[in-house]
């Protein structure tokens, strides 16, 4: 795939000459059953550098919950086929193995879920499942856990935090477990955390406190973050760079102002556009046309010609290149770059 | 523009035109691929051939005794799998034996279905008391365990085929209905029943049109698991002399009768059992392999 | 009460013959309207609380007009669509529909209420039913209106075809088989089928992309205009109901504390939560981050709200008068414009009442 080439190439802009901490190469997954195969992940590479935060934006079934948990190593082995090169740190995630990926996760890789109630214990309480992590990671004393546990919901803004330490997650309001999630995540300093649409099932309200939160501890704790979202608002409030997933491929990278202001694929434009806003009213959405296309079938040429109003003859033939702008903006795409989309409409 | 259109037109056409199929199609699909379940469908459908068409296929009369006979080995002579106590063939028993263990595994489990099926949605659907009424009602059942009630029942209505068949509906329904009232109850919240509320429909059709066709599929699963079950306990029953009387062929009373033999000709002594095993394995599994099928998320 | 009365906005053009009450009656009046659930523990069930999931709310949905309401989850709103429709028994309170009231001796009876005012969900696995091909699903209300079985397919099919899914195609397929846009638009066509004149949308385009969204969107504009409809739109997507609605509703903790027309709301909210649930927006310009949450905390629990005004254990300006009464809703500087907040009220005794903000 042409990206892998383009993104490779790709010269680091950091001052110093760092190593990225995530590098992910051709990454493809794809699910198989007896009745059909999945291809879920076609070709994914980026790659990300301590204490940034990626923002993975894309619909359902783009595959960027998929990206995620591949890096996690936590998909169903017997029924998924992974290809390509995952390294997080020193670590090739490829080539470990179950129990030393166990040793990793919660300590150098953290995730933090959607839905908290399932990332929880109902059972124990959230000073114990805190303590507990930091134990397994730490080989500390309870009492040095508990300490440390208490620190954490501090950490994260839990008020009365002694009080919480006893409480079970369904004591807690749908804000605090989610906090409460973070503090386990956080517990060992993990240079990496993952984020699975944490805030999609909160309240509005509730939701711009946590972004505000993680993008504080994010900073205070230099940690890098990925993070996947289907809300382009909420990308926007967190991110550094932006990877816009479609159809299992990335078809648009760069840091997050330059993509959503100046979207360079039809794809991003079009998501621009059809997120509503208050001074559309009256006006007819401009919206894609069409759903996304099934995986289950081998896809030739471009995956978004179907849905888009640029499409040319040209786009069914074959993947579309990878053009590079400037500022290290990416999107695959034939038409990326040559200044003939209109500007993105502003919020 | 025009050929990038029609190629688009093209590509949305096959894009959007899945092959059209229903629930009970799809699980056939699915079943398709499944060669262990299919494999056992056929064992099934082979003992059920053989059950019916037992009076043509068995080489003796199954109640003919011969004292010269007696307790032959496998082989002896015509009879292919040896003689019994009495010194009737084994091999035309067995066969007939079939026609009993089947009835006794699946005329219990259908009634107990339809029963308890019928009390669980009712149950399920009205909620209140009649809920209330109907399943705590089951729960007296419930407690006992399923052996000593069937043995408790039949051993109070006497011995008999049908005695005993009456035994295992009772002993039955309990369980079904749970699992009924239990499904009903989740797709009575589900937001299409309320939509056919919001359109005024009344509770009957409510329950015709959306409620029998999402429950039918988790009872018809468990009753399925019910049948291997059910041959058992009702072998068992024989066994102890309350289900099947003599001199009818019936596995289970095969089993009990020739205990005594078992040093004498082990390899006779255990073929009823062989039978039972075989069956109630093969019911086994192709009720798990069907739940596997259905259990498509819709 | 006040906010009940009709305005002379968005009052539809068109003649529709089903109308009754004439342009000025609005469509739906719900006044005081309550639902208590009773929490029940121990053996012998005895109610130890209640969660006050809609207490004593009242307004009107004009004829032609959508009517947003928002709120956090817990605040009502579902609770709310549920009891409009009867799908759950109210503990009191009054529904009248077009001038009738519903139920009782004089007023029209619940199917035919049904029969006008009909319920689009949000969209998910449980909206359709998996065992009925979606033509079925969607005929499934006429036919229990008594019409024949010929006609109820007919009428599908037209349907199908109005929500922009072509009958021929996707009539004969199962919900499983249909994306969750396709399944949204079998459920506005089912909504449809009896020819209802007003739609109550619970979440209906939450749960779908956003691509997806903004074409459901734009469905639901068109089937307002082609049908006649009015509408009373249920989201919590801030957004999305600044679109649609023409007046809006906010809701916190199982009470009205704002409705007016959408720009008043949105460009001058007068309720602190109001305010506080805008300023929560995300913009899309990673230029405009928000830096400092605009409140803290999560909604209270339901179950035993705070006394007097519910927002006060979140509010930056509550003082001693909120916990000690309720604030009722009062008009604010246009006539259609009502908030309940002390603040807002001269005279009430906050220490900011009557003035400006």
């Amino acid at each position: 795939m042409p990206l892998d080439a383009a993104v490779m190439e790709r010269p680091v802009k950091a001052t110093v000459k760092a190593q990225p901490l995530v590098d992910v190469r051709d990454l493809s997954v794809k699910f198989v059953s007896r009745e059909s195969t999945n291809s879920a992940v076609n070709g994914v590479t980026f790659d990300l550098m301590a204490g940034e935060v990626l923002c993975i934006i894309g619909e359902s079934g783009s595959g960027k919950s998929v990206t995620m948990r591949a890096l996690m190593k936590l998909l169903p082995p017997n029924r998924t086929k992974i290809s390509g090169h995952m390294r997080v740190g020193a670590h090739d995630i490829t080539k470990m193995s179950e129990s030393d990926m166990r040793a990793i996760r919660g300590s150098q890789i953290s995730m933090i879920f959607q839905e908290p109630m399932t990332a929880l214990d109902p059972v124990y309480t959230i000073g114990d499942q805190i303590a507990e992590t930091v134990m397994r990671h730490e080989h500390c004393s309870r009492a040095e856990a508990t300490a440390r546990a208490l620190e954490l919901l501090q950490l994260v803004r839990v008020p009365s935090p002694e009080r919480r330490l006893k409480a079970y997650p369904h004591e807690l309001s749908g804000g605090l477990r989610q906090r409460a999630m973070i503090a386990v995540a956080l517990s060992c300093k993990p240079d990496l955390l993952l984020a699975d649409e944490p805030t999609t099932a909160l309240d509005a309200t509730v939701q711009i406190q946590v972004l505000v939160l993680l993008r504080k501890l994010q900073q205070e704790l230099g940690m890098a973050m990925i993070f996947v979202t289907h809300d382009l608002g909420v990308a926007a409030q967190i991110a550094d760079k932006v990877a816009v997933m479609y159809a299992g491929r990335i078809v648009e990278y760069g840091r997050v102002s330059d993509v959503l202001m100046h979207p360079q694929h039809p794809y991003t434009l079009g998501m621009l556009a059809s997120t509503v806003h208050g001074n559309m009213r009256g006006q007819e959405i401009e919206a894609i046309p069409g759903s996304p296309p099934d995986l289950r079938r081998p896809i030739q040429g471009c995956s978004f010609t179907p849905r888009c109003k640029f499409a040319v003859k040209d786009c069914l033939q074959a993947s579309p290149p990878v053009v590079q702008l400037d500022n290290g903006q990416y999107a695959a795409c034939i038409r990326a770059g040559k200044g003939a989309m209109p500007a993105a409409p502003q919020a | 523009m025009t050929d990038v259109n029609a190629l688009l037109a093209d590509f949305a056409e096959k894009e959007a035109s899945p092959p059209v199929r229903g629930y009970w199609s799809s699980v056939a699909n699915r079943l398709r691929y499944d060669y262990v379940t299919l494999f056992f469908l056929a064992v099934i459908l082979l003992i059920v051939l053989i059950s019916v068409f037992a009076p043509l296929l068995a080489p003796f009369d199954p109640t003919k005794s011969s004292m010269a006979y007696r307790m032959k080995p496998v082989g002896f002579r015509n009879f292919v799998l040896g003689t019994d106590e009495l010194g009737r063939d084994m091999l035309s028993r067995l066969l007939w034996g079939g026609r009993t263990s089947l009835l006794m595994g699946l005329v219990p489990v259908a009634l107990a279905t339809f029963i308890g099926g019928i009390l669980g949605v009712l149950a399920g659907f009205l909620g209140g008391w009649v809920n209330t009424a109907i399943m705590r009602t089951m729960d007296i059942f419930y407690a006992f365990p399923s052996v000593l009630l069937a043995v408790a029942i039949s051993g109070t209505l006497g011995g008999g085929t049908k005695n005993g068949m009456v035994a295992l509906t009772l002993v039955f329904i309990p369980s079904l209905c749970r699992v009924a009232e239990s499904a009903t109850t989740q797709v009575r919240g589900l937001d299409f029943v309320e939509a056919a509320r919001a359109s005024g429909a009344s509770t009957l059709s409510i329950v015709q049109h959306h409620i029998l066709g999402n429950v039918l599929g988790p009872v018809f699963i468990f009753a399925s698991s019910l049948i291997s079950v059910s041959i058992l306990l009702g072998s068992g029953l024989s066994f102890l002399g309350l289900g099947v009387e003599p001199p009818t062929p019936d596995w289970g009373l095969m089993l009990s009768t020739l205990r005594s033999a078992i040093y004498v000709q082990p390899l006779v002594c255990a073929l009823p059992g062989v039978a039972i095993f075989i069956t109630s394995l093969s019911f086994n599994l192709v009720s798990d392999g069907l739940r596997q099928a259905m259990d498509v998320k819709a | 009460m006040n906010a009940t009365a009709p305005a002379s906005a968005a009052i539809t053009e068109q003649i529709d013959e089903r109308d009754r009450g004439g342009k000025r009656q609005p469509m739906l009046i719900a006044d005081k309207l309550k639902k208590y659930f009773p929490i029940r523990s121990g053996v012998l069930q005895r109610q130890v609380g209640e969660v006050k999931a809609v207490d004593e709310v009242s307004f009107a949905v004009l004829k032609g007009e959508t009517l947003g309401i928002v709120g956090e989850s817990g605040c009502g709103k579902s609770t709310l669509a549920r009891l409009l429709m009867h799908l759950i028994p109210k503990d009191s309170g009054d529904l009248i529909f077009d001038g009738d009231p519903v139920g009782g001796v004089r007023g029209i009876t619940l199917r035919e209420l049904r029969r006008n005012m009909q319920m689009v969900f949000q969209d998910s696995y449980s909206s359709l039913n998996p065992r009925l091909p979606v033509q079925d699903s969607i005929a499934y209300g006429p036919r229990v209106h008594g019409m024949d079985y010929k006609d109820a397919r007919k009428l599908a099919a037209d349907l199908l075809d109005k929500v922009g899914l072509r009958a021929a195609m996707f009539g004969a397929r199962y919900p499983h088989e249909l994306s969750g846009g396709q399944k949204q638009r079998v459920n506005i066509a089912r909504a449809l089928a009896l020819n209802p004149r007003m739609l109550i949308l619970d979440e209906a385009v939450s749960a779908l992309d956003k691509s997806v969204e903004a074409q459901v969107l734009n469905l639901l504009a068109h089937l307002k205009r082609e049908f006649n409809l009015t509408y009373l739109f249920i989201s919590h997507d801030l957004n999305v109901v600044q679109y649609i609605s023409d007046r809006v509703l906010v809701m916190y903790l199982g009470q009205v504390v704002e409705i007016g027309p959408v720009d008043d709301i949105y460009n001058a909210p007068r309720h602190p939560y109001s305010r506080a649930l805008l300023e929560s927006r995300l913009s899309m310009d990673p230029a405009q981050r928000v830096i400092e949450p605009p409140i803290s905390g999560d909604p209270p629990n339901p179950i035993n709200p705070p006394s007097g005004c519910r927002f006060r254990t979140r509010c930056a300006f509550a003082e001693d008068i909120c916990a000690s009464s309720t604030p009722l809703l009062g008009a604010v500087s246009t006539q259609n414009h009502f908030v309940a907040c002390h603040m807002a009220s001269a005279g009430s005794g906050h220490s900011k009442a009557g003035l400006a903000h």
